[in-house]
């Protein structure tokens, strides 16, 4: 069984997505120590909130040095979940220009409001478009729906980092991969079947 | 393309779940984990959950409650009911909640919205409007599950918890709640044309019908229904299917 660490470096729904990854027969350690960074065999960063809060809290306890050490040096698959997806960039907007992770290149910006109609924050259930192969999409048929709560979108610097997309208004990167490196902007835990699966090819995939 | 979201509202009270009409006449209906495991295995959309009695008794939820209901839940659970502070707020995303629903407190406390939004994002965050009409069709907000007069406005109210950082509006018509007789469309228009963030419409749907009025003649994101899954055949899933011949997105 793969050992997962869940990383908690706050509040948000961590229940879930620990009971996903059992679900999916992996094995969840959620913890807020980076120590125990070195003892799984895969890592998620889950998230909801505000970026340059979440960068705040995770540089305070040291978890930005530990997730870059075990992704870069040791090859730890890492996924992150909505806002752990977008603290993969560079750089965020919200709550204040600051810096992210670093391990996708490019910046969190806010959804553009570009029709009178359409509702910010973008909530519910959307189809991803997969745009490049990747094991994730094993068994997850193209143009599936997922489950979104989001009001900000990764701007990625370099299209081959762009494995799906999702509209809303304008077209906006829903996956991202870089080596061993994904992120969601949906919540896979939330979107049943085949959000599941995709949790599941995470954890054997890589 | 966004979809259409239809959510079965569970409204728990004693240990149950129950179901009323304008409010009051409260009808048991169940038990909350098998119900919930049904809407699971059912690939419903989303889940919102509150616990109806929680503010007039003055207490919050039962978050051990909610924490198993939670394990169940791959899909989006809101959870409302005697949501007073940010503490309760951090407590209930802890148990597995996704999206919090306040009433009550944030009408006497509108700060809180903006506290709740800082800690967990607006996304988290579901106003809950209780709306009821006075003879001369002014929509006014209530409190307490539908028991005191909160002296605001629908519109106003809906325009201003938007701007204290709501991501979401939960809009239930007293008036309609259980009637069957179809949702308030002139309110959920008056609301969802004032605010940019999505409404929730609740209270009165009976049939398809009044989901696909609520969607394109009030311009709904989404519709929540009770009465009509507890007391009729029709499905979540049957809706749906409605929907989608009437031109409306919806995850099948």
């Amino acid at each position: 069984m793969s050992r997962v660490l869940v990383i908690d470096y706050g509040f948000c729904n961590l229940d879930s997505v620990c009971r996903a990854v059992q679900e999916c027969g992996g094995d969840p350690l959620l913890t807020d120590d980076p120590g125990q960074a070195g003892s799984a065999e895969r890592m998620i960063l889950p998230g909801v909130g505000n970026f340059a809060e979440a960068m705040k809290v995770i540089r305070r306890r040291g978890w930005d040095r530990a997730i870059r050490r075990e992704v870069l040096e040791n090859g730890i698959p890492l996924l992150g979940i909505c806002l752990g997806m977008q603290l993969l960039a560079d750089r965020g907007t919200e709550g204040g220009d600051s810096e992210g992770l670093g391990l996708v290149p490019g910046r969190v910006i806010r959804l553009p409001k570009v029709r009178p109609d359409l509702r910010i924050p973008h909530v519910g259930w959307n189809e991803v478009a997969q745009t490049r192969s990747s094991p994730l999409f094993e068994g997850v048929p193209d143009r599936k729906d997922f489950y979104f709560v989001h009001a900000y979108h990764f701007e990625v610097a370099e299209p081959s980092d762009v494995l799906g997309v999702t509209t809303h208004g304008p077209d906006f990167a829903s996956i991202v991969g870089r080596g061993r490196v994904v992120g969601t902007q949906f919540h896979p835990e939330k979107s049943l079947r085949y959000g599941l699966a995709l949790l599941r090819n995470f954890l054997s995939a890589f | 393309m966004l979809k259409v979201r239809i959510i079965p509202t569970l409204l728990y009270k004693d240990h149950g779940l129950v179901k009323g009409i304008g409010f009051d006449s409260w009808r048991r209906v169940g038990t909350a984990l098998p119900a919930i495991k049904v809407y699971a295995a059912r690939q419903v959309d989303e889940l919102i959950f509150v616990d109806i009695a929680a503010t007039r008794e003055n207490r919050a939820v039962d978050f051990e409650e909610i924490d198993q209901l939670a394990d169940e839940c791959f899909m989006p659970l809101t959870v409302g009911g005697g949501v007073r502070a940010v503490e309760d707020v951090r407590r209930l995303l802890r148990a597995g909640a996704d999206k919090i629903a306040i009433n009550t407190a944030a009408v006497e406390n509108p700060e809180l919205i903006r506290g709740a939004a800082a800690l967990a994002g607006s996304q988290c965050v579901v106003v809950s409007i209780d709306v009821k009409r006075h003879p001369d069709g002014r929509g006014e907000v209530w409190t307490h599950a539908g028991s005191r007069p909160a002296g605001r406005e629908a519109v106003a109210w809906a325009r201003e918890v938007e701007a204290r950082g709501a991501g979401e509006i939960l809009l239930t018509s007293i008036d309609r709640d259980g009637s069957m007789g179809g949702y308030d469309l002139d309110l959920i228009r008056d609301v969802a044309g004032a605010v940019s963030i999505p409404v929730i419409a609740s209270g009165g749907a009976g049939n398809y019908e009044h989901m696909r009025a609520a969607v394109q003649e009030g311009g709904a994101s989404a519709v929540a229904a009770a009465s009509i899954f507890h007391f009729t055949q029709q499905t979540p899933l049957e809706a749906k299917a409605y929907l989608r011949q009437q031109g409306i997105p919806v995850r099948l």
